[in-house]
């Protein structure tokens, strides 16, 4: 069965990030297939996907971490590299380690120059460009705290002043939003939608839920069983179109402006019959996307 | 005047062995200190002591051969950082295992080298000087060595000090910005060989990892700046080395038997001292913020 492709029309963006058909192995197991979308500058794309569904892997391929077999990965219009000056990054699960010695400003100042060899003398114009991504980042009073003692909503805004600080084209963000509570991933939310806004960046994020992002996110890659839909939030989260990408029924619901997906009971699928009943009960607690 | 002649027993700065250990220990920690604050944010303090405890292998090993014992430590540390490497140090399940396994040949070697010492050779003392440390026992000539290992480790740590500082705080993100974090992670590993095979001249192989991963993990205590974690460790360590010269030294003049405590007993205990002094003052200060 052919899996719906890259819904948007594609006009003259300004591209800065072009995966076409892609796939990708690990360990022999195929996780993900003919993977299309593009992200042009200044465009907030949310990637969306139950655990497991190869959002990590699809960044891995992106910086040039793991190989990928088939088609084309085209950062800022050249192949994918490694050390990608025009790549910013936020890996997941994050968690630095209290008695590390590097304030706020020593983690973003080693956005700069972190990955060279011997060391830089001090100067006043690094240590401004620290300070202006610091307030950036509204983490400015943050700045002398070791990194390792703030929360987890102020680790990820430093860490993203981190990833900015060089000036990349596109800035991604392995989900940022995990284990924040709800006033913590809307100020990360609205900040990186600030940034991709004001600075042209080009945003990529993956979370395993929409709702958060629904309010910023000019498009979606929604990933499942290694497949991707592309396009705007209205085009791509409807039964019929996930429905096709998961290949059993399911159903979009929209309750009070936020959007639950919950498998079906239609196409007789047993797996469905239980697993709509689960899924209702974890709506409550915020488990939108299926497995 | 009084407070100084009784600090400073007679002759302690005209005495040669106690200049060759100022010298010899103010070098160990000068290195150690930087080494073990990666250490610590690494997790590898398991490497660390296991690197000390192979030296036992080297230094006795010497002692069969002839030459100084820090040679023995020096060559057995990068042989086996090196054999860790390749069993999969990397790896972080693979670590322990990795060093575990270095670990238990290292030792059962140095089992019989130090009973062949005993048994064919005068050298009684063997065990007590390599496992536990005999400062004013390292000969003079040892110190140009001593010097020239300590140099590499602080123009290794210069060259990496950067891409392993981000390397130790999330592999990950270092993998991202291109940074080669096997390689590094290598480096480091050589670097820390070096560290402790001076550290165990110093204080004897056991008792190596005090001076490694003591005076660090006091810095990292109350600095909240890598610069300043280094210097503050490296510090630290001349601080609990030299006061621990000194107060061996005056120990030959305290009663009842006038015989001279070992230098290692006094270092390690200063170095619990400083840390548990860090860990009230960061309380103090109320640092977190």
């Amino acid at each position: 069965m052919k899996q719906p492709r890259d819904l948007t029309a594609t006009s003259t963006r300004q591209e800065v990030l072009s995966v076409q058909g892609v796939g990708a192995r690990l360990g022999g197991r195929q996780v993900l297939t003919d993977i299309d979308f593009s992200i042009a500058a200044g465009e907030f794309t949310g990637l969306i996907g139950a655990n497991g569904a190869g959002k990590t892997t699809l960044f891995r391929v992106i910086l040039g971490m793991t190989g990928h077999d088939g088609g084309s990965v085209l950062v800022g219009g050249a192949p994918r590299s490694r050390r990608n000056p025009l790549i910013g990054y936020v890996p997941q699960k994050f968690a630095l380690d209290p008695d590390l010695p590097l304030r706020a400003r020593d983690l973003v100042s080693l956005g700069i120059d972190g990955h060279r060899l011997g060391f830089s003398l001090p100067s006043a114009q690094r240590r401004r460009a620290v300070e202006q991504m610091l307030e950036a980042v509204g983490a400015r009073e943050l700045a002398d705290v070791r990194v390792g003692e703030l929360s987890g909503g102020e680790q990820q805004r430093v860490l993203i002043g981190h990833a900015l600080i060089g000036g990349p084209k596109l800035l991604l963000l392995d989900e940022p939003l995990a284990n924040l509570d709800l006033r913590s991933a809307g100020e990360v939310v609205s900040l990186v939608a600030r940034i991709a806004r004001e600075q042209r960046v080009a945003v990529l994020i993956s979370a395993h839920e929409i709702n958060p992002l629904l309010p910023v996110m000019d498009r979606i890659v929604y990933l499942a069983g290694g497949r991707a839909v592309h396009g705007r939030a209205d085009e791509v989260v409807r039964g019929d179109v996930l429905s096709k990408l998961y290949g059993h029924h399911v159903d979009v619901l929209r309750v009070h402006g936020r959007i639950l997906v919950v498998a079906g009971a239609g196409d007789g699928d047993e797996r469905s019959g239980p697993h709509a009943a689960t899924d209702c009960d974890a709506l409550g607690a915020g488990v939108e996307v299926l497995s | 005047m009084t407070v100084i002649h009784h600090l400073f027993e007679p002759g302690f700065f005209a005495s040669g062995p106690v200049h060759t250990a100022l010298l010899v220990s103010a070098v160990a920690a000068l290195v150690a200190g930087p080494l073990g604050v990666f250490t610590v944010l690494r997790g590898q303090s398991f490497a660390g002591e296991a690197l000390g405890d192979i030296g036992t292998t080297g230094g006795s090993g010497a002692y069969l051969v002839g030459v100084g014992p820090l040679w023995g430590f020096l060559v057995i540390n990068v042989a086996a950082v090196t054999l860790m490497e390749l069993i999969g140090v990397q790896r972080h399940r693979g670590r322990d295992l990795a060093t575990g396994i270095v670990l238990g040949a290292g030792l059962g070697l140095a089992a019989l080298f130090l009973y062949l010492a005993a048994t064919h050779q005068s050298t009684t003392g063997a065990a007590v000087t390599v496992l536990f440390g005999s400062l004013f026992s390292v000969a003079g000539s040892t110190s140009p060595l001593a010097i020239a290992i300590a140099a590499v480790v602080l123009v290794l740590l210069a060259i990496v000090g950067r891409p392993l500082l981000l390397a130790s705080a999330n592999p990950e993100l270092a993998a991202a910005r291109g940074i080669p974090v096997r390689l590094v992670g290598y480096v480091y590993l050589l670097a820390l060989s070096l560290a402790v095979a001076l550290c165990a001249l110093t204080i004897g192989s056991i008792l190596s990892t005090a001076l490694l991963i003591g005076p660090a993990a006091s810095s990292l205590r109350i600095c909240r700046r890598p610069v300043w974690a280094a210097a503050a460790a490296a510090g630290l360590g001349i601080a609990a080395a030299w006061l621990g010269i000194l107060l061996a030294y005056d120990s030959y003049a305290w009663p009842p038997h006038h015989q001279g405590w070992p230098v290692s007993f006094f270092v390690v205990a200063l170095v619990l001292v400083i840390y548990l002094g860090c860990g009230v003052a960061r309380q103090l200060s109320g640092s977190a913020r």
